[in-house]
């Protein structure tokens, strides 16, 4: 199809892969980006929350015409049983900065945006086109990709795998393996759509004010998962996603969860009246900083989900794409400035820059936390949940028992349900692994 | 799983844009006289439930509502139950808002 070489092939027009090829487009090297959608966007699916430091470093000026949805002013950690939640309530009118930190946005438009980007850089983007596998020399060299248009090779010097958490290139050519049941959550999604005075009543919500609600508890049946529920203008993203090994385990359906996540009296409130125009479905790396692959070899490196780059805990995944498809291609830039080959040792360079990064540092801090939260899954979703709204509901509820009988029997309960040892140790636990 | 929830995905994939390519399943199930533990987790963890059990009790797959999350893959590709791609370019689910 292009009989031309290029420099660089960015397989997939998501965070991480926009981000790489806008970055090598403006340092002036000759770019293809491969999308398999119709559009950069239409195949990727996120909650979604957009850091803007992140996108500062690429973009400097995009509250001018990104496609925002709010800035967030309010955040809500729901831990929930079946007919209560206790909540953790966080709102700063210092959120209500000149240049927010955290905005909502919705993929399909935002990509699209970003895309637009990248082309203004003059990388040649080439939609609705599947690369089918790595062209490889015989010495395992990445040396180009094939797709599934006529004749459909196409060479590089390097090839960016941006191909998403179920990217199939990588893992074909033995460069990685596909992530273990264990280590991926699948989330479910529905776009809810509500007028837009009737939302930001219902939110506490002014102007472009938004608010974000991330609840665990027995919504997820005992699996390690979580929901939630994202303001946008004038519609509702609100999902839920629990672990793929556990989603098998259990014979749940994901379906079934999000239908009782919404029946919830706490969210059914919420969206009453709104109106449903998608349900989409996605994978999310957990494995964290222990299923991190092999980033970098001769011909190629490996950003964004694609990598397993994703924090579990802050819930942070496209801040990590786009940086870690930044400095790719900022390695990949300084190895063709100095005229070197790109061979493994020279972009063993991306992995340095990744390291010193906060992408690394932060996977690094929390690499027990994976381990911890998905073995004891039944007493931080189920358990826990359960004994803290008992708590609750007993020290709220006025009935003539003394108080200090009511904390004895809180007291108890705690006890019953989990031993001292237990208790003891799961706090430890858990400091341990945050710290 | 029940036949009202059954209906009620239906109903949430009826929501979604899709140019299906017809006759070109990006999904396979192997033949098999009796399912695997790990085919048969498919009926119910597919969010888009493709997967169904036919009369004769084997799985069998249908990909028009497929939503490419991958899930299946994760599960079921390695022990050479299912065959997994991704659609050709520009086909599968389109996706408005994603």
């Amino acid at each position: 199809m292009i009989e031309e070489r290029f420099d660089a092939i960015v397989v997939g027009a998501g965070m991480a892969g926009n981000a790489a090829a806008l970055t090598l487009a403006r340092r002036g090297l000759k770019v293809l980006q491969l999308e398999r959608g119709e559009y950069s966007g239409s195949k990727n699916v996120q909650g979604a929350i957009l850091y803007s430091d992140m996108l500062e470093k690429l973009v400097p000026d995009f509250r001018e015409d990104a496609p925002l949805e709010r800035h967030l002013v309010e955040q809500r950690f729901w831990m929930m049983d079946d007919n209560s939640h206790t909540g953790l309530h966080y709102r700063s009118d210092e959120f209500n900065e000149e240049r927010p930190n955290r905005y909502t946005i919705i993929r399909a438009q935002f990509d699209k945006w970003f895309s637009k980007k990248v082309q203004e850089a003059g990388a040649v983007v080439l939609c609705e086109t599947t690369v089918l596998e790595l062209l490889q020399d015989a010495y395992g060299k990445v040396i180009g990709v094939r797709t599934d248009r006529k004749n459909g090779q196409v060479g590089a010097d390097v090839v960016v795998l941006a191909e998403g958490v179920s990217g199939l290139l990588g893992t074909r050519a033995g460069l990685r393996k596909t992530p273990d049941k264990s280590n991926v959550a699948l989330a479910v999604k529905e776009m809810h759509f509500l007028p837009q005075e009737t939302l930001e009543a219902r939110f506490n919500l002014r102007g472009d004010e938004g608010a974000v609600i991330e609840a665990v508890g027995t919504i997820s049946e005992g699996m390690t998962g979580m929901g939630f529920i994202y303001t946008n203008k004038e519609s509702i993203s609100l999902g839920i996603g629990c672990l793929v090994a556990d989603f098998e385990k259990t014979g749940q359906t994901p379906y079934g969860l999000l239908e009782k996540f919404k029946q919830h009296p706490s969210v059914a409130a919420l969206i009453a009246g709104s109106e449903v125009k998608e349900y989409a479905a996605h994978l999310i790396p957990e494995g964290g900083f222990k299923a991190i692959p092999q980033l970098y070899g001769d011909g190629w490196v490996v950003v964004g989900d694609a990598a397993q780059l994703n924090n579990a805990v802050h819930r942070e995944g496209s801040n990590l794409a786009m940086t870690s498809g930044r400095l790719a291609a900022e390695a990949i830039f300084q190895i063709k400035s100095r005229r070197d080959p790109m061979t493994k040792e020279n972009l063993a360079l991306y992995k340095k820059m990744l390291d010193e990064s906060f992408v690394m540092k932060d996977l690094k801090k929390y690499r027990d936390m994976p381990d911890l939260l998905h073995i004891q899954a039944q007493n931080f979703f189920l358990t826990y949940p359960q004994l803290v709204s008992k708590a609750m509901t007993n020290f709220l509820r006025v009935d003539g028992t003394p108080k200090r009988e009511k904390e004895k029997t809180t007291f108890r309960s705690f006890l019953a349900a989990r031993s001292l040892t237990g208790l003891v140790g799961d706090a430890f636990r858990l400091a341990r692994a945050w710290r | 799983m029940s036949a009202d929830t059954a209906t009620r995905v239906e109903d949430k994939l009826y929501l979604n844009r899709y140019l299906v390519d017809a006759g070109r399943a990006h999904i396979k199930v192997r033949p098999h006289t009796k399912p695997s533990p790990q085919l048969l987790s498919l009926l119910n963890v597919c969010p888009a439930h493709c997967y169904e059990l036919n009369s004769a009790g084997q799985v069998e797959i249908a990909t028009d509502g497929c939503v490419e999350c991958g899930t299946c893959r994760i599960i079921a590709e390695a022990s050479g139950d299912i065959e997994w791609n991704y659609p050709r370019g520009g086909y599968g689910v389109l996706f408005k808002f994603g």
